[in-house]
């Protein structure tokens, strides 16, 4: 055995560091950052000429198909049916969703009865449905509420009573032991309790709302922005197609910041 | 308000977990109920308050409780079940709403009990700004709020650092010193028992039976450590216990 081998006792070595990473941290504008990027090689490979113009439609043109729109008006006459057309249909799909829900999550029988059944609507894609919409509530605004509300129901239902299933057992036994009736309990420990989670299944929710509002417009209607879309797909006119596109990722952004903001203010007590 | 346990047996899915318990609980005493884990403690104790029903037997209260008292037999739990979005004072004054009490006087009895339990600077914090020791104060002001005729304590120091646990424990001693109230206490550590109990039971492993119940003369708050008496108690559970444990310890778990 040399000495060669063994370790220098001696001097003293810092030992290794092995730990960290494996940890999600917040790094701002990077995704910004990722996007223009995006952006910018798109725009110089079509100026370029090594992505065809039949392709992508330049990123510059699309932004000026959206001034164009806002400037001559067309956006709002657009966008005004589209978010009215979003708002009623979710509202009434999503409250009659969190209702739903929440019978299911308290009563057995509810939920022996409507699970099944929300289990069998949810795979349904609503939008084959639109035609009987149409005949049930009308070529107007009447099938087209109906097909949000509709798509925006069996989510909510299936987050909402997951939300009370997963509600701590033990504070309800609290709330029992102290004598708290049946209604209060539901008021003031079930409700709160689930709350995080159906909020969180809102995001999902809305956004299934928007592509339903999309494809109820490409189908009878004169003004939005899934017609818009539509007819400029027709005319293959990429630029136009593209700045409906934009606009819908801007209104998903959007009401998923609307969603974080309610979440922020209500569930403050999470921290 | 005494309670009477007459021959309480009680089954989980056809496997017996407490058989032919028969207690007496008198008013004003603290009956520590000490077992190897898994022998029925915590489910007793659900049973004396009403959570569950026993199969067999009964739970009898004697007499009628005091006429100011909200809420006859209040828990105290071991993990706190505080409601996370609620403030320390909403805590307590969610067991008052539902009797009617409201205002002035909610205020009234929460500023009351904060001050028994030297929470009164914590009243407008969150739970999980609170560490586990200060949830369970806010707990036991919680309980003390509902002026009961018994608390039902349920390993309430067991999720606690040792240090914690030594204060929490000089804090109930204290609370029971002011106003002696009747309590059942269910708990692991013996040293907890012999502290806190005017009487001990025993309880074996599953199905729970009642080993032996040992009564200790001195009152809690006279208790010194190194007291002869109280170490020889304490030996005495231990050797009761040993045994058991060490079985329930190796038992297989198939529930």
């Amino acid at each position: 055995m040399s000495d060669a081998t063994l370790p220098d006792t001696a001097t003293p070595r810092p030992v290794p560091f092995r730990g960290g990473g494996f940890r999600p941290v917040a790094k701002r504008g990077v995704g910004l950052a990722v996007f223009v990027v995006l952006l910018l090689v798109i725009e110089w490979g079509t100026r370029a000429g090594w992505i065809g113009n039949l392709t992508l439609p330049r990123p510059s043109d699309v932004g000026a198909a959206l001034v164009e729109l806002y400037q001559s008006g067309m956006l709002w006459t657009h966008l005004g049916p589209s978010l009215a057309r979003l708002a009623v249909g979710s509202l009434l799909g999503i409250s009659a969703g969190i209702g739903v829900g929440v019978l299911i999550g308290l009563f057995s029988y509810i939920r022996a009865g409507l699970v099944p059944l929300v289990a069998a609507l949810f795979p349904i894609p609503k939008i084959a449905l639109l035609p009987l919409f149409v005949i049930w509530f009308g070529i107007d605004e009447g099938s087209k509420y109906a097909l949000i509300a509709l798509g925006t129901f069996t989510p909510t239902v299936v987050s909402t009573y997951g939300a009370v299933d997963n509600v701590d057992r033990a504070l309800v036994r609290m709330g029992q032991s102290f004598g708290l009736g049946w209604w209060s309990i539901v008021r003031k420990i079930i409700l709160p309790g689930a709350l995080p989670g159906i909020l969180s299944g809102l995001r999902v929710s809305l956004a299934i709302g928007i592509i339903l509002l999309v494809a109820a417009e490409m189908l009878g209607a004169e003004h939005g922005i899934g017609a818009y879309v539509l007819q400029a797909g027709s005319l293959y006119d990429l630029e136009r197609l593209f700045a409906g596109v934009v606009i819908l990722s801007a209104l998903g952004v959007v009401t998923s910041w609307v969603i974080g903001l309610v979440e922020k203010r209500l569930l403050r007590w999470r921290g | 308000m005494d309670l009477t346990l007459a021959n309480i047996t009680h089954h989980y899915s056809g496997l017996p977990v407490l058989q032919d318990i028969s207690l007496h609980i008198p008013a004003g005493q603290i009956l520590c109920i000490v077992g190897p884990s898994g022998c029925g403690k915590s489910t007793l104790l659900r049973l004396i308050g009403g959570l569950e029903r026993p199969d067999e037997g009964d739970v009898l209260q004697l007499g009628a409780p005091p006429p100011d008292c909200l809420n006859p037999l209040t828990y105290v739990f071991q993990d706190f079940a505080l409601l996370p979005w609620r403030t320390v004072r909403g805590n307590i004054s969610l067991v008052l709403e539902d009797h009617g009490l409201k205002g002035a006087e909610a205020e009234r009895i929460i500023s009351d009990v904060l001050a028994r339990t030297n929470l009164s600077d914590f009243g407008k914090a969150l739970p999980r700004q609170l560490s586990g020791g200060m949830k369970q104060r806010v707990a036991i002001a919680r309980a003390l709020a509902v002026n009961p005729a018994a608390m039902l304590l349920d390993e309430p120091l067991s999720a606690l650092d040792a240090q914690t646990r030594e204060l929490l424990m000089e804090d109930l001693l204290a609370l029971w010193a002011r106003q002696p109230f009747t309590g059942i206490y269910v708990t692991h550590n013996l040293s907890e028992a012999v502290r806190l109990g005017h009487s001990i039971a025993v309880l074996s492993r599953r199905p729970g039976r009642i080993r032996e119940v040992i009564t200790i003369d001195t009152p809690p708050p006279d208790r010194r450590a190194g007291d002869a008496r109280l170490d020889e108690v304490q030996a005495h559970l231990w050797s009761l216990m040993r045994d058991e444990a060490k079985a329930a310890d190796q038992e297989l778990l198939n529930v």
